[in-house]
């Protein structure tokens, strides 16, 4: 599609430009606020201008924390977060992998049957089934602690099938050019399959690590300890929760930080499929 | 370096799909065979099995003395080339040949040693540390063969290795396969459905048809003397006229018939076997129009059309022929030189 039109050209770009300013908007909205002093925001007009409390405002919500107004430190609730979906996302990728790699390269009775058992999970979002996951988790004892948090977030029917779907287009020969070169099964998987399949993992980490990070039902259900709060709970506990007006400064901070671990994800991982995506050539 | 052994092999499928049937074939130490046939004839799983990546369903296969019927295909101390090569295309040149001797835990060194030995000889040094992917085709087949040839194994296995080449350049791989074969003295096993390839590379062809074997023998042998209507067909371009006798009438033809073998009632000539003048031995007479004219240098291929029933007939001439196109001619062969054949059992009669 190479036209030459030049108010095609104006066209398109204005309503470039106007989407990526309505989506923009809302983020540079929240970064100017959380540089700002309390007083602020009680007047009602919210600044479009940087203030000069950046600083002290992010100390405050990284180790004080205001507890009168529902917001204690967020330095835990971020670790907590994190642990959370690093264990969500290793624990999808692992298992989704290995799943994939027995449903695709061995045969065993009722093969097509637990493929389509997985497959079928898939219409299942914890949502669906929250209720009996809760009492799984409440009876063997994993509220309040990250196993609860993560475990029961990790079977992945949609990684699974993903990976599936890609081992597929992997040509037999390489397979059977390993067992010629004497590598067995568990060979085959570290060798060839993983580091073929590193552009997949790469962007799967992103959208997993995501997924985990922003759980908020979950966690909001299993966990009454403070000791284990997320920080996607946090923010809300932080505007419902106090006696007060919401710091908004504050909760702008908060939400800003949240914010971040995810962008540096998709920041690491991106050098890594891009790579992957140049290099791969069938 | 062993021989192989292959004993009433046969292999059913699922659903009772035979694809190779009783097979017997006995492969010398250092040998070179070269497994012919069209496409689904079972070329290809019958190299599998002895690779060991089907199974065997019946009969006994064994290499040196070893029964190795149930053995991986790392155990049979066997390389394979494949067709599409099966690199992996994420571990560099050095790494896609070191890769099986690092499975057999080999020592670093020699691991070293071999990998530069094989590189050298293939002339692929220079792309050790490169990645398959940043290689041509030609580059990319020497790796394949530098990967079945590093490990020093009993037998080569090759599965039409040159079929992804073009035209050039699978001569001249097909020349120093043949040259290494011949240094290496392995025993190599090689499957194509190019005639042209069968005969000028083994030393014995095995021609397969629908899972038999039709007939095994030197090149040669097997393009004197056809042992059946299919290896006639099969082998030698232009193939072989195939002529009923009842299509042939005349005097002349009739005398021809009664010097043929009994039961004969298809007679095969070879494109060059054709002469445009009269033999003084009893001999077959061909009344024909003269469809097309095709030369190709040092020889040209006449394409006739037989009047008695319309078949057409190919003839290699060497030079300019006295004919034009549309013309009528009468070509002739000695009954010497005609391949006997029996309709309905399909074999030779003499």
């Amino acid at each position: 599609m190479v036209e030459n039109n030049r108010w095609g050209n104006i066209l398109a770009h204005t309503i470039l430009i106007f989407g990526v300013a309505l989506v923009v908007f809302p983020v540079y909205v929240a970064i100017i606020a959380s540089t700002h002093p309390s007083g602020t925001f009680l007047r009602g007009t919210i600044p479009l201008l940087p203030g000069g409390e950046a600083w002290e405002n992010y100390k405050t919500v990284m180790f004080e924390g205001r507890s009168r107004a529902g917001t204690p430190p967020i330095s835990l609730m971020l670790w907590n977060s994190f642990v959370m979906a690093m264990a969500i996302t290793i624990g999808k990728l692992s298992i989704s992998l290995l799943s994939a790699f027995a449903i695709v390269y061995f045969r065993f009775p009722f093969r097509l049957f637990f493929f389509w058992i997985i497959f079928l999970t898939l219409m299942l979002p914890v949502e669906v089934r929250i209720v009996p996951t809760f009492q799984v988790v409440a009876d063997l004892g994993m509220l309040n602690s990250f196993a609860g948090l993560s475990i029961p977030l990790i079977a992945s029917a949609t990684a699974t099938f993903l990976f599936r779907q890609f081992f597929m287009t992997i040509p037999e020969e390489m397979l059977e050019a390993s067992r010629v070169d004497g590598a067995g099964p568990f060979k085959f998987f570290k060798d060839i399959l993983l580091p073929l399949s590193i552009t997949n993992i790469a962007a799967l980490f992103v959208i997993m690590f995501i997924y985990g990070w922003n759980q908020y039902l979950w966690p909001l259900l299993i966990t009454t300890d403070p000791n284990y709060y997320t920080i996607v709970m946090g923010i809300q506990r932080m505007v419902t929760g106090g006696d007060s007006e919401p710091l908004w400064h504050l909760v702008m901070a908060t939400v800003v930080l949240a914010a971040l671990p995810p962008v540096l994800v998709i920041l690491f991982m991106q050098r890594l499929f891009v790579k992957g995506l140049t290099e791969t050539e069938k | 370096m062993a021989s192989i052994k292959i004993n009433n092999l046969g292999k059913v499928y699922a659903g009772d799909v035979r694809a190779v049937e009783d097979i017997n074939l006995d492969i010398a130490d250092g040998e070179f065979i070269v497994l012919v046939g069209p496409s689904g004839c079972g070329k290809s799983t019958l190299l599998r099995m002895i690779a060991g990546l089907e199974t065997i369903t019946e009969g006994d296969l064994f290499i040196g003395d070893k029964r190795v019927n149930g053995l991986e295909p790392a155990e049979r101390d066997i390389a394979m080339v494949f067709q599409n090569y099966a690199l992996y295309p994420h571990m560099t040149v050095y790494n896609n040949l070191a890769y099986g001797l690092k499975n057999r835990g080999f020592p670093k060194d020699e691991i070293e040693k071999r990998v530069q030995e094989t590189a050298k000889m293939l002339e692929i040094e220079q792309f050790l540390d490169r990645k398959p992917r940043a290689l041509s085709g030609g580059q990319r087949q020497r790796v394949a063969m530098g990967r079945a040839l590093v490990r020093e194994p009993a037998a080569f296995l090759l599965d039409e290795p040159l079929s992804n080449l073009d035209a050039k350049l699978r001569v001249q791989m097909r020349l120093e396969i043949k040259q290494l074969q011949r240094r290496l003295k392995t025993t190599s096993l090689y499957v194509t459905h190019d005639q042209l390839e069968a005969m000028t590379l083994g030393d014995r062809l095995v021609v397969l048809n629908q899972g038999n074997i039709e007939q095994v023998g030197s090149p040669i042998d097997v393009y004197n003397r056809p042992e059946s209507l299919f290896v006639a067909e099969f082998i030698g371009s232009p193939s072989m006229n195939l002529f009923s006798q009842a299509d042939l009438d005349g005097p002349t033809n009739e005398n021809a018939a009664k010097h043929l073998p009994e039961g004969t009632d298809i007679l095969g000539l070879r494109p060059d076997q054709l002469l445009f003048e009269a033999p003084d031995t009893p001999h077959i007479r061909l009344d024909c129009k003269v469809a097309l004219y095709e030369p190709a240098g040092a020889e040209s291929h006449l394409y006739l059309i037989l009047n008695s029933n319309g078949q057409h007939v190919t003839m290699r001439v060497h030079g300019e022929p006295p004919v034009h196109e549309g013309g009528d001619i009468s070509i002739y062969a000695p009954v010497s030189a005609v391949h006997p054949f029996n309709s309905t059992s399909g074999r030779r009669t003499d």
